[in-house]
């Protein structure tokens, strides 16, 4: 693969500085509402707080890549004398948990780093972290040349593909095609 | 469709075991709005005036605010309504906290709570389904304790619970309900929640909650954070630290309490103790309280940090905020350790932070001055701290003297008898206040303190600064970029006052200008309390992000109704009138608005006639404090307005003489008796 310079993008969580308010999840679900602002939903928000006070466990996560299958880690980690699940870091869109997902339909979600028409400067929940839990970073980097990642459309339909299967989803939206 | 607001309540009966899913009246939302206004309503429509509060009529409701769970920064109060049995008056309380966006997720403006269940209950709202499930396994569990409880055994992390602790159980009049970290702890609703059989409301919601006009209310959010940002650089200066900034007062992050412990009273609001703060104290109190403080924290969609995670070693985890730290620490003359090692168990019980500390040390006040004896409190330790834990514990279960004690200084006073009610001091309308005795009159406080229905000074306070700038330069420069004022003439008052002389209290503000004052500061918690803004963001503090000019913007912007400032205005005054109608309806009159006697040392009663009487006016109400026919035609309020004539208070207040309410006051003097 050729080598290409990048622009990185990239989120630093301190999640030392949260105060567990959700306005991380509150504007995301906004930003990527239709139309944009519209509604508020939390259940919707590409990132999520891992919220858990009396234990003082405060982890805002981004929502990554999505998966058919569930994960064999079931580890542990004490930070700081704190106990957390393998999983409450763990960005994917998988069938084990709620988590990243709509909460109708079951697609998965998936952070964009607020890119939808037009971009935005820095992602919105950044901007409305005034706690600085969420600090944006750019920087350029020599990366190697890749695919532009798939639009949202088609992690979705990979989603349907992979509960219906193909030639189910195909039928389906043949018959839906028909005037 | 509707916009911010669901447009559904839930209505639950637990006498009949019913739960039912009703769409709200809309042109309910613009004649009150929401939360505090619409509850009034429902409360004003559906409530015999002379159902007690431990009867099956009347009603509990958890109202969310208009614009809670909207994008709006800090709109997330749950307002809950009831009539108290301690004042028998309506009584409301709010919490900040994740409930009310959480039900507004779920679907619904309200949850509207009648009769009582036989065995102790829990509801459960997921979404659209709804269950009453048992609760006997949480008896006697602590508020703090019975959510964890409650969110393992549903397997969802994510609910809201608002519970209570032993003593709503054992329907202290006292009771607080509790959320994590916030609680609504005013006016006994806790025991109105107790007397029903219900431990906890529960909350999960996935739906959305879509805004009228996006674009124009993302505007408006954005303005708010900005301005939040501002005032997080810009302090006021020439006020105490906790008045500086924006949010509730920032007691969890601020050590320095020169204000309150040399101004507030000690004991049961008897003693100054004017050189208490030293250099020691504070560095002692610095180390105590980042020792037990993990993390300063937030409510749903507030950069505040108003409240911590409080880790006492050897207790369990819980959540502060604002006052509470200092309340028992003053009651009981001791320090801050204790303050939050006790405020761990009282939080876990379920009890106000105000009314318990002064309560115990009520008692403590009778035991000294030989009404009570030893034998009233048997087994109780020597020690000061002892002895408030052994009276929490006997209070919360209603044990002995923990009985009489848990209606509360009013009550526990009458019941006790043999001169006790003399120790009965600071209470207003049978309800305890700030451990506060100041020397000169203060006009403004006194038409608050008098007149609230609130019947809570910090409620009703704000935006106005508490004393007069010393130097007309800091006043000048005060006012410079004050622009949240309802109109100009509020900065000339500010200007003219002095803290010597002509110009200052109690004869300035003038009583116009009282009145005025007052007017705007209770406006704006009334719009707050509907809204479900934050005070923090709002009412209470000085040149907060939300004033009178942005409000009817994201009324508009948020639910599709157009609103402006005068519209707005006019149903503030609307709200506040139909709570003065609800309590004026169970027998409450100008007799009853007044603060503590000794409140002040230096009373002026021609001048205290003349502010009540103007206040009155401006309000129109009758000089027996009852709102007249036409100002509630005005307001739209007719039902109201017939409802009185009704029973005849509206007819004969209006000529003068009031039959009824002798009738009702003599009734209660009797139940006294």
């Amino acid at each position: 693969m050729p080598k290409v310079m990048k622009k990185v993008k990239s989120i630093t969580v301190n999640a030392d500085n949260c105060n567990g308010c959700r306005a991380c999840e509150v504007i995301c679900s906004l930003f990527h509402a239709n139309p944009r602002y519209s509604s508020n939903n939390p259940a919707r928000s590409r990132i999520r707080i891992v919220r858990e006070p009396l234990r003082d466990i405060y982890l805002p996560v981004y929502a990554g890549e999505y998966t058919a299958a569930e994960c064999t880690g079931r580890e542990t980690y004490i930070i700081d004398g704190k106990k957390y699940d393998e999983c409450d870091f763990c960005r994917a869109s998988c069938p084990s948990r709620d988590r990243f997902k709509e909460p109708d339909s079951g697609l998965p979600l998936k952070c964009d780093m607020c890119e939808d028409e037009p971009g935005l400067e820095k992602p919105k929940c950044v901007e409305w972290c005034l706690n600085d839990a969420l600090i944006y970073e750019e920087r350029e980097e020599e990366v190697e040349e890749q695919e532009a990642s798939p639009p949202e459309i088609e992690i979705g339909v990979e989603a349907l593909i992979d509960k219906h299967g193909l030639q189910k989803l195909l039928d389906a939206v043949a018959r839906m095609a028909k005037p | 469709m509707r916009y911010a607001e669901t447009g559904f309540e839930l209505e639950v009966d637990l006498s009949r075991g019913s739960i039912d899913r009703v769409e709200s009246d809309p042109e309910l939302t613009r004649l009150h709005l929401g939360g505090l206004g619409t509850s009034a309503r429902i409360l004003w429509d559906r409530v015999p005036a002379d159902a007690d509060a431990f009867s099956e009529d009347n009603l509990l409701i958890f109202a969310t605010g208009l614009l809670c769970g909207t994008a709006a920064p800090g709109c997330n109060r749950t307002v809950v309504s009831t009539f108290s049995p301690q004042t028998q008056l309506h009584a409301y309380s709010m919490m900040g906290g994740f409930w009310a966006p959480e039900l507004k997720h779920a679907g619904y403006d309200k949850v509207i709570i009648r009769g009582k269940s036989p065995e102790l209950v829990y509801l459960w709202i997921n979404n659209d389904k709804v269950e009453i499930r048992d609760a006997t396994h949480l008896r006697g569990k602590g508020a703090i304790e019975t959510a964890e409880c409650i969110r393992q055994e549903l397997k969802e992390p994510n609910a809201q619970v608002a519970a209570i602790g032993m003593a709503g159980e054992n329907r202290v009049f006292y009771a607080s309900i509790e959320q994590g970290r916030s609680s609504a702890s005013r006016g006994g609703i806790g025991a109105v929640m107790g007397d029903k059989g219900l431990k906890a409301v529960v909350v999960r919601g996935t739906k959305d909650i879509n805004v009228a006009q996006p674009a124009e209310f993302m505007k408006l959010c954005d303005e708010v954070l900005q301005y939040i940002k501002y005032r997080a650089d810009h302090p006021i200066p020439g006020v105490p630290a906790i008045l500086q900034g924006l949010g509730s007062p920032q007691e969890m992050a601020i050590v320095d309490e020169q204000w309150h412990t040399t101004s507030f009273m000690w004991g049961n609001a008897r003693t100054r103790r004017k050189d208490f703060w030293t250099h020691e104290i504070e560095e002692k109190w610095r180390k105590t309280q980042e020792d037990v403080r993990t993390r300063l924290i937030s409510c749903y969609n507030c950069p505040m940090k108003c409240g911590a995670t409080i880790s006492v070693p050897g207790q369990p985890t819980y959540m502060m905020k604002c006052y509470s730290k200092l309340t028992y620490t003053m009651a009981a003359y001791s320090d801050l350790e204790f303050g939050f090692k006790i405020a761990q168990r009282a939080t876990e019980y379920g009890v106000d932070g105000f009314s318990t500390p002064q309560v115990m040390a009520f008692a403590l006040e009778l035991l000294e001055a030989g009404i009570l004896t030893d034998a009233d409190f048997p087994g109780m330790p020597a020690d000061v701290e002892g002895r408030f834990f052994w009276l929490l514990d006997r209070i919360v279960r209603r044990e002995g003297i923990g009985d009489a004690l848990a209606d509360g200084v009013y009550w526990a006073a009458r019941r006790i008898g043999k001169g006790a009610e003399k120790f009965d001091h600071n209470t207003i309308k049978k309800h305890e206040q700030l451990p506060l005795k100041l020397g000169m009159l203060n006009p403004v406080y006194y038409l608050m303190y008098a007149t609230g229905e609130k019947i809570n000074i910090t409620q009703i306070e704000g935006q106005f600064p508490q004393a007069p700038f010393p130097t007309m330069e800091e006043r000048e420069a005060f006012v410079k970029d004050w622009f949240q004022v309802p109109d100009d003439k509020f900065k000339q008052y500010l200007l003219e006052w002095e803290p010597r002389g002509e110009k200052s209290n109690p004869h300035y503000p003038s009583v116009q200008a009282s009145c005025d004052v007052v007017d705007w500061q209770e406006k704006m918690h009334y719009i707050d309390d509907a809204l479900g803004t934050c005070a923090g963001l709002s009412s209470f503090p000085l040149k907060p992000p939300y004033h009178i000019h942005n409000f009817p913007k994201f009324i508009t912007a948020g639910t599709g109704i157009e609103f402006d400032s005068a519209s707005l205005w006019k149903a503030a005054t609307r709200n506040r009138t139909l709570l003065r109608a609800l309590n004026v309806r169970r027998g409450m009159r100008r007799a009853d608005d007044k603060p503590p006697e000794d409140h002040w040392k230096k009373r002026f009663p021609d001048l205290e006639k003349t502010l009540l009487d103007e206040y009155y006016k401006l309000k129109g109400w009758n000089a027996n404090g009852i709102p007249t026919k036409a100002s509630l035609l005005d307001l739209e309020l007719d039902c109201v307005a017939e409802d009185l004539e009704q029973r005849g208070i509206l007819a004969d207040a209006d000529a003068g003489s009031d039959k009824a309410g002798e009738e009702l006051q003599a009734k209660e003097a009797l139940s006294h008796a």
